[in-house]
């Protein structure tokens, strides 16, 4: 199954846990797995309006899914997905 | 003929015994100018790096003084300077390390008002900010110049650096179209830092700063570096421009310096200013404990108990709010505090959000309950 990577801030809705497996053929997919294990991160992910929030950045291998095909993209089953935190700090 | 002195030929032998510096590079440097946002965690090694390296012109940016937390990883700073403009402790630090440049200290917040006056002229700007909206002004700021914008951001053990360009690359807004609402992002006040951190992303920016200014190597145009201080691990992730791209796409919508702080919802400069009706401060609660009891909501992390606590305080983390709420009830009074009244102001919106009336804040936290209510409290 794809790995999902979980950045630092986002852990606190994970239980705490870095990386999972989750069932999905396409970024979205696993994405949706994630979402309906941790609803909680329903608020990170997507506005008041259901739309998926500008600063979301979802990464395969060293590609922005946006430069491959978005949400659609293909997953091999040893494919890992990374969600890119947005930090400030400094 | 050359512009370096006898004493800078010693002064910068090793960089003139590198071919791809040399006497022309080190020339280069000399005649070179970068301005750095902030003088903070990153701040401190992009400082004293650039000026070891002989930038010529060093502009500094900074409105804050120096504390003593700060020391931790604000490696520019003294326990001699505390109290002072970390400006001009950063400034006569730079120069104690090399009087053969010129660096000039803005002593004022980065604003849409000052920023195309302090930043033209520079070659480079390098974010060394803690905050969103600094960091999409500096971001524009760039752009609009046509400078690079040499990026870095920190939290906890985790480290991002990349070299944004519109001219050349992407920008910032390509990765980042706009910030995460305030409530779904805690800062490194918040959350934490390791103290090392900024060392490491903040040299890393200098490096790529002084490899742009050469024109050598390859830089992270068009790449992020991703850094685990935990793992020890760096990963890179593929940046192009983004065609819709608010400031560098292809229909752009942001053509001159905005609001950012509006943009961002939060102030970028720590100020008084942003006031809650819900807020009570640490008096007002010692005397409010006196006639009644309310819950106490520890919104902090487990570990930040040991430091310091209120007597019978109820924690629930503020990450693990939302998904605990059938813990409390609306009926009863709350009182949110955190360390310093940031979280429990995110808590209480999470807490409004889902029905809670009878809130409060502790404005200033635990800390300020540490300072005018028990002293024998630390405040950290």
């Amino acid at each position: 199954m794809p790995i999902i990577k979980i950045p630092t801030p986002l852990r606190p809705h994970t239980d705490g846990k870095r990386e999972l497996e989750l069932e999905g053929k396409t970024a979205g997919e696993v994405l949706a797995a994630l979402l309906a294990l941790y609803p909680d991160l329903n608020d990170h992910f997507y506005d008041e309006k259901g739309e998926m929030r500008k600063f979301v950045n979802i990464i395969l291998g060293e590609s922005h899914i946006r430069d491959l095909q978005g949400l659609d993209t293909p997953l091999a089953d040893d494919d890992i997905l990374r969600i890119l935190a947005s930090i400030s700090g400094g | 003929m050359t512009t370096l002195t006898d004493q800078e030929f010693l002064r910068y032998s090793r960089h003139l015994l590198i071919p791809e510096v040399g006497l022309s590079g080190q020339e280069k440097l000399k005649a070179s100018s970068a301005l750095i946002i902030g003088t903070g965690g990153l701040g401190s090694p992009i400082s004293l790096y650039l000026a070891a390296a002989g930038i010529g012109r060093i502009g500094i940016v900074d409105y804050d003084v120096v504390d003593s937390s700060n020391l931790q990883r604000q490696i520019i700073h003294s326990e001699e300077t505390l109290g002072m403009l970390k400006v001009g402790s950063a400034r006569t630090r730079m120069l104690g390390l090399n009087p053969f440049i010129q660096v000039d200290a803005y002593n004022e917040p980065f604003t849409a008002e000052n920023a195309m006056q302090i930043a033209t002229g520079y070659d480079i700007i390098i974010d060394g900010t803690d905050n969103f909206p600094t960091r999409y002004l500096s971001n524009d700021v760039a752009a609009f110049l046509g400078i690079p914008n040499v990026y870095g951001s920190i939290y906890q053990f985790d480290g991002q650096a990349s070299v944004f360009d519109a001219k050349n690359g992407p920008c910032y807004r390509c990765l980042f179209p706009a910030p995460p609402p305030p409530h779904l992002v805690p800062s490194c006040g918040d959350g934490g830092v390791l103290g090392i951190l900024p060392g490491t992303i903040g040299s890393i920016q200098a490096t790529e700063a002084i490899k742009m200014l050469l024109g050598i190597g390859s830089s992270l145009l068009g790449r992020l570096l991703l850094y685990n201080a935990l793992d020890m691990s760096f990963d890179y992730v593929n940046l192009k421009k983004n065609p819709k791209c608010p400031v560098c796409g292809e229909n752009p919508t942001i053509t001159e310096l905005i609001d950012y702080e509006e943009f961002c919802g939060v102030p970028g400069h720590h100020t008084e200013e942003w006031p809650s009706e819900w807020d009570i401060s640490a008096l007002e609660l010692k005397e409010m404990l006196e006639t009644s009891k309310p819950i106490l909501l520890d919104v902090r992390e487990p570990h930040e108990r040991q430091i310091s606590d209120l007597p019978n305080s109820v924690n629930i983390p503020y990450g693990e709010l939302a998904s605990r709420l059938s813990e409390l009830n609306t009926a009863q009074e709350i009182v949110i505090f955190c360390r310093t009244g940031n979280r429990s102001l995110h808590a209480l919106e999470v807490l409004l959000g889902a029905g809670f009336r009878k809130l409060k804040n502790l404005e200033g936290g635990i800390n300020e309950w540490a300072e005018d209510v028990d002293t024998s409290l630390p405040i950290y």
